[in-house]
């Protein structure tokens, strides 16, 4: 009988006690730096789109909701004729920037994207593309590795030697 | 009185009624919101209160279903019935000095008559459903109110018999100097126990108990009709409270303040003791109930009703 008593006194203390609600639209939820929500895609220092068009994020989504054509320019270098990314079925997974091997596709603290229309949350390449490099800034897969895409000769990029001359008997 | 002076409080008092009682919602939520932590409806309006147009306006645009397998008539009967026998209960209220529907001189018993008539919303509402669960929450609404019954108008008797008079607006001046809360602080325990019960609120929500009986007696209700049910839980909640004020606190009297602002500060006070109870206690199980109040708050109000009336007869040998 007594324990009632004390309970009904706790749940009325519970009266001076802080709220636990977050009024949202006023008061903004804290979001970590790699909180997965809107999905971008980030250029490299240069202000030359990373990706690759590899296929790599299209074939790890677990929703398909990643549809993408590769093309070429002059000097070879991939990039995708267009990226579509349909938002209503993302499941927000975060495996396509797993997948990425040039750190292009990111995902970015933000998930404010409602619609009306459900049409307009397929996004296209320019509504994905962000003038940014993202959480690796510095980057640029081309110097790195790959081929010679009119960014850097063989032999030439960051931490790279120059091919093996293979008409000479020097180590 | 005029005939006219009469009419004006009779729409007085269902107009303020009413209102309070859909009031109840929004104060419901927010206090309980309150005392879990939690803000409660607070965007549509000031202080959230225009929620409570929005919940009726809700109730009265849903589909109002008559389920095929459902006695079609009771059905229909059922949740006018909870509303009318409370609604009939505040008539005997003297919410103030004069401002009293009727001034019944059997005012107790009319009470107690009317809300035993409260019972058979519940059988007939949970009978009609033609549901298991619906008939389960009936069974156990009847029987809980009926047992209830007995030691709400047994814990009444202390009252009546210091006043000697069943009339409310004599219990109220019988109280000028002492309220009967402590003359009679058994009886008040048990009458709120019963009163808690007889409203089937938390922690007595046993004919409801939607953990166990999805809704209980109003599973198949919807719009306006399981409306009726909840508007009258609140006006049962609003009458145990009025009739606990007007039989132990002194009704109207107070000071400084007028009468039906004392009243009503009171009332509320109760009100907010229902909500409290609602948000702390947890629902006992059926046959805890049962037994609770059979094999203590029987023998108990029967003690009270034994001492109250040898003291009773004790005071009238002295004088």
């Amino acid at each position: 009988m007594f324990s009632h008593f004390r309970t009904i006194w706790l749940t009325f203390l519970h009266m001076f006690r802080k709220r636990a609600t977050i009024e949202y639209p006023e008061e903004k939820v804290p979001l970590h730096p790699r909180w997965r929500g809107r999905i971008v895609l980030t250029q490299d220092p240069d202000g030359g789109e990373r990706c690759v068009a590899c296929y790599l994020c299209a074939a790890a989504c677990p929703v398909d909701c990643i549809a993408l054509q590769a093309t070429e320019d002059e000097n070879g270098r991939r990039y995708p004729d267009f990226f579509r990314i349909n938002f209503s079925r993302c499941i927000y997974c975060g495996f396509c920037e797993e997948a990425c091997p040039t750190y292009a596709i990111q995902l970015i603290p933000d998930f404010e994207m409602a619609e009306y229309n459900r049409q307009n949350l397929v996004f296209e390449k320019e509504d994905l593309s962000i003038k940014s490099q993202g959480k690796y800034p510095g980057y640029n897969f081309y110097k790195v590795a790959g081929m010679d895409a009119g960014v850097k000769q063989k032999g030439h990029g960051e931490n790279e030697e120059a091919p093996v001359d293979i008409h000479s008997l020097l180590p | 009185m005029t005939v006219m002076q009469h009419v004006w409080i009779v729409l007085g008092v269902l107009f303020v009624l009413l209102n309070i009682a859909a009031g109840l919602i929004w104060l419901e939520r927010r206090m309980l919101a309150l005392w879990q932590d939690r803000l409660g409806p607070n965007r549509a309006g000031p202080f959230g209160l225009f929620i409570v147009l929005a919940d009726t306006l809700k109730l009265f645009f849903k589909e109002d279903w008559i389920p095929p397998f459902a006695d079609k008539k009771i059905f229909v009967i059922a949740p006018a019935i909870v509303v009318a026998s409370v609604l009939m209960t505040f008539v005997i209220i003297p919410f103030a000095p004069h401002i009293v529907v009727a001034d019944l001189n059997v005012g107790i018993l009319f009470f107690l008559a009317m809300s035993s008539l409260g019972v058979y919303s519940i059988v007939l509402g949970g009978w009609a459903s033609n549901n298991k669960y619906s008939l389960l929450g009936a069974l156990r609404g009847a029987s809980q109110m009926i047992s209830y019954e007995v030691f709400m108008g047994l814990s009444l008797m202390g009252v009546v018999m210091l006043t000697g008079s069943f009339n409310l607006g004599d219990i109220v001046a019988a109280q000028h100097k002492v309220w009967y809360v402590f003359t009679q602080p058994l009886g008040f325990v048990i009458f709120l126990i019963a009163g808690i019960a007889e409203t089937h609120r938390l922690p007595f929500d046993i004919p409801e108990a939607e953990s166990e009986l999805v809704a209980g007696f109003h599973a198949e209700y919807s719009g306006m009709k399981f409306g009726m049910f909840f508007i009258g839980e609140y006006l049962g909640v609003t009458m145990i409270s009025a009739m606990t004020v007007v039989l132990f606190f002194g009704g109207w009297s107070g000071p400084f303040l007028p009468p039906l602002l004392w009243f009503t500060i009171k009332t509320f006070a109760f009100i907010m003791l229902f909500i409290l109870l609602r948000a702390s206690l947890p629902r006992p199980r059926y046959d805890q109930l049962m037994e609770y109040g059979w094999k203590v708050l029987l023998p108990l109000v029967l003690i009270n009703l034994m001492a109250t009336g040898a003291i009773a007869l004790w005071l009238r040998g002295s004088h």
